[in-house]
């Protein structure tokens, strides 16, 4: 396929491979870690880490939207989707994951109207198609998101569609990433920035990163020769003593990302004092709600919501997981207790959590004697 | 059920299906004899009796049964017609028999148009001629509007095995090589794209088809073919899952053999759908001794079916219960059993 097999050629994946491994010094581990859940899911998809030498330990990070959802917004958006004359329409994604009454899918079973969209705009279109149903936009994702959801609302004010609100679950990447940097005994070294984030935000908004935490990060795409070419780069600039910002892609990300996106969130969205997020806990201006004077598309002030805060299950460590502290499998009930049809904690709820991509794809690696129970 | 008076030739006037063709009067004798009995007729339905009564060929016999409920009832490719006929015909055909007889039960939502209906049982007869089979019997319910999906059918299957080669997942052993007869995905996708609602278009077709003839090829290789299978629902990812479970052996598949059309990979790509995981419906994935893997390549790609039929992988003792990917990168990953539905990814 043009324009993903030339991302993907593994003559060049070798060529990447023997430049990293001429770049690491024996015995000698660096922790990188890639921000994205995009980027989780490609290197386990493509066995990235047979590729990379010993030295090179990948940390898997908070980026996968949907597990960052916690459970009592998941519980919300039950309560909206089992109001009577509403649809509640999201990300095939978000279907699945276990707020603390069951799921989006369990609602939907037990009879409450719940639809998959792949945009926000198809939940304006199926509410001008449904005039006499309400249908509700469950809203999630990082800057990548947002402008979407920031246009349909604008789309929904200009066309007058009364019958449509947003459900604004959209979080902010630097909060986390500085929740994660200021960790007493942080694990890692260099970051994999994300590609699709910094499309919107762009690179600038990193510089923190360097500056106030001493450490690179390369912008990066989601195919596997970006990612070892994202590893080069890191190596290099340790190897070169430098320490700053890189964009490895180029294709697509600007310093200064995109102007007329971060418009329309501005429009449309303003920062939250404070917001629950699963296995790193409330993080202050870490998210987006709906402004003021497009209250009446507001699903936060349309629906009496319960908005429980539920805790975490104490014996999950996605917390620790999360900020590279320990592996999937060091956590108690990684792969007995919390599997992928049965996630505890956040990093087993979607394919691109760190310990669902581990148990899904990499749980071979890991020495004999460590093999999970039932795997 | 008793026969139209002499003379006359039995019409369905009606232009809808209603609740009254369900209610087995004359609208459903009509219904059976003008629609049924026309396209699908054969000695074995003619009679309209309670059941069909047959002498199946010596042999043993195979019996199976399946429903189909796919949304839209036309796709690229095919139709839903077509594909109860097929599916049914292929799950006789990895058991190893050769297919005989189906019963069809049909259940019609009230509204459905007589003439979609036709169209769907007019493929469904020329199914059963590409196959080789009769619908021997049948059933017709009509349900109310909203309570179907325009149609469901179930169909059932005999079929009979004449020959004395056990298939079966114990029969697998290490060494042995796994054999895949064409592309993968096609029919997930096709009707995936077809449903309309990703606003995605592609050139992308069901590859509905009966793979009869690719088994009974194979079954001349005698005790070297040693397990069949139609990679339906949960495609080749969960049909290797289930050899692997059941023998306690592991698959080892190379990715750089796995042959995927181009325009289903694309749109693969975009919904973030693994095409391991897409349905197939005229596809055969077979285990052969490593001895007559060459041989068996060569009897499938005989037959169109089989034309783009490539060994995608290698059967090991270890580890146990697992399916493996060597990446085309150079890597490797596990190739798990799906949880629930390939729900797209968003970003």
């Amino acid at each position: 396929m043009r324009f993903v097999d030339e991302y993907r050629d593994p003559v060049l994946a070798r060529s990447l491979s023997a430049e990293i491994h001429s770049l690491v010094t024996a015995g000698e581990v660096v922790r990188i870690m890639e921000v994205c859940g995009g980027h989780t899911h490609a290197i386990y998809r493509h066995g990235l880490e047979e590729l990379l030498p010993p030295e090179i330990e990948l940390v898997h990070g908070p980026g996968c939207p949907v597990c960052v959802i916690p459970m009592g917004r998941v519980d919300d958006a039950i309560a909206i989707a089992e109001t009577e004359g509403v649809t509640l329409a999201t990300f095939g994604d978000m279907m699945r994951v276990p707020g603390g009454r069951g799921s989006l899918l369990e609602a939907n079973a037990r009879g409450a109207d719940v639809r998959m969209v792949y945009s926000p705009l198809d939940a304006l279109e199926l509410a001008r198609r449904e005039p006499e149903r309400h249908v509700c936009f469950f809203a999630i994702g990082f800057e990548t998101t947002a402008p979407a959801t920031a246009v349909t609302l604008l789309r929904a004010r200009d066309e007058g569609v009364a019958n449509f609100s947003v459900f604004c679950n959209h979080v902010l990447i630097e909060p986390p990433l500085r929740a994660i940097l200021g960790t007493p005994g942080l694990r890692v070294d260099a970051f994999v920035g994300p590609g699709h984030v910094s499309s919107v935000i762009g690179t600038d908004a990193y510089r923190f990163i360097p500056e106030e935490f001493g450490r690179p990060i390369v912008v990066t795409a989601f195919e596997p020769i970006d990612l070892l070419q994202a590893i080069v780069m890191l190596l290099r600039q340790r190897a070169e003593g430098r320490c700053e910002v890189e964009n490895q892609y180029t294709r697509v990300v600007r310093s200064e990302g995109n102007r007329r996106a971060l418009d329309a969130i501005a429009e449309t969205m303003v920062t939250r004092e404070d917001f629950e997020w699963r296995g790193l806990g409330v993080l202050a201006r870490s998210a987006l709600s709906v402004r003021d004077d497009l209250a009446t598309f507001d699903a936060e002030r349309l629906f009496a919501l319960p908005g429980a805060r539920i805790e975490d299950p104490k014996a999950c460590r996605c917390g620790e997981v999360l900020t590279g502290q320990i592996k999937p499998w060091e956590c108690g009930v990684f792969g007995t207790a919390c599997t992928p049809e049965r996630p505890l904690g956040t990093c087993m709820v979607s394919s691109e959590g760190a310990c669902a991509a581990f148990f899904s794809y990499g749980r071979l690696r890991r020495p004999r004697e460590e093999a999970p129970v039932g795997a | 059920m008793p026969e139209p008076r002499r003379g006359r030739r039995p019409v369905v006037r009606d232009e809808r299906i209603t609740l009254a063709h369900g209610a087995g009067g004359k609208a459903t004798r009509d219904l059976v004899a003008a629609l049924f009995l026309e396209e699908l007729g054969n000695e074995l339905l003619a009679p309209l009796g309670d059941s069909a009564v047959g002498r199946p060929p010596p042999g043993r016999l195979a019996l199976t049964t399946d429903s189909y409920v796919v949304k839209p009832l036309s796709f690229p490719g095919g139709d839903i017609g077509e594909l109860a006929v097929n599916g049914t015909v292929n799950d006789l055909a990895v058991a190893g028999a050769r297919p005989l007889w189906l019963a069809a039960g049909f259940v019609l939502e009230e509204g459905l148009p007589v003439s979609d209906l036709r169209e769907l049982v007019v493929s469904m007869g020329a199914a059963a001629r590409r196959a080789g089979v009769v619908v021997a019997a049948g059933d017709t319910k009509v349900v109310e509007r909203g309570k179907a999906d325009g149609l469901y059918v179930t169909t059932s299957g005999v079929g009979v095995l004449e020959h004395d080669v056990e298939l079966g997942s114990d029969r697998v052993r290490p060494g042995d090589r796994v054999l895949l007869s064409g592309t993968l995905a096609d029919h997930g996708m096709a009707v995936m794209i077809a449903r309309g609602d990703l606003k995605l278009e592609g050139d992308v077709a069901s590859d509905t088809a009966p793979v009869h003839e690719l088994a009974a090829s194979l079954l001349t290789l005698g005790d070297g073919v040693r397990w069949l299978r139609d990679p339906t629902r949960g495609g080749l990812a969960t049909a290797l899952n289930e050899l692997a479970g059941q023998s306690g052996l592991a698959v080892r598949m190379r990715e750089s053999a796995l042959p995927v059309e181009p325009a289903v990979n694309a749109a693969c790509e975009i919904l973030g759908i693994d095409p391991l995981y897409v349905a197939n419906e005229g596809k055969l994935v077979a285990v052969v001794a490593e001895n007559v893997a060459e041989e068996a390549l060569a009897l499938l790609r005989r037959s169109p079916l089989g034309a783009r039929a490539v060994e995608i992988g290698v059967v090991e003792a270890e580890p146990e219960g697992m399916v493996l990917l060597d990446t085309a990168l150079g890597g490797s990953r596990i190739v798990d059993l799906l949880v629930g539905d390939p729900l797209p990814r968003i970003c």
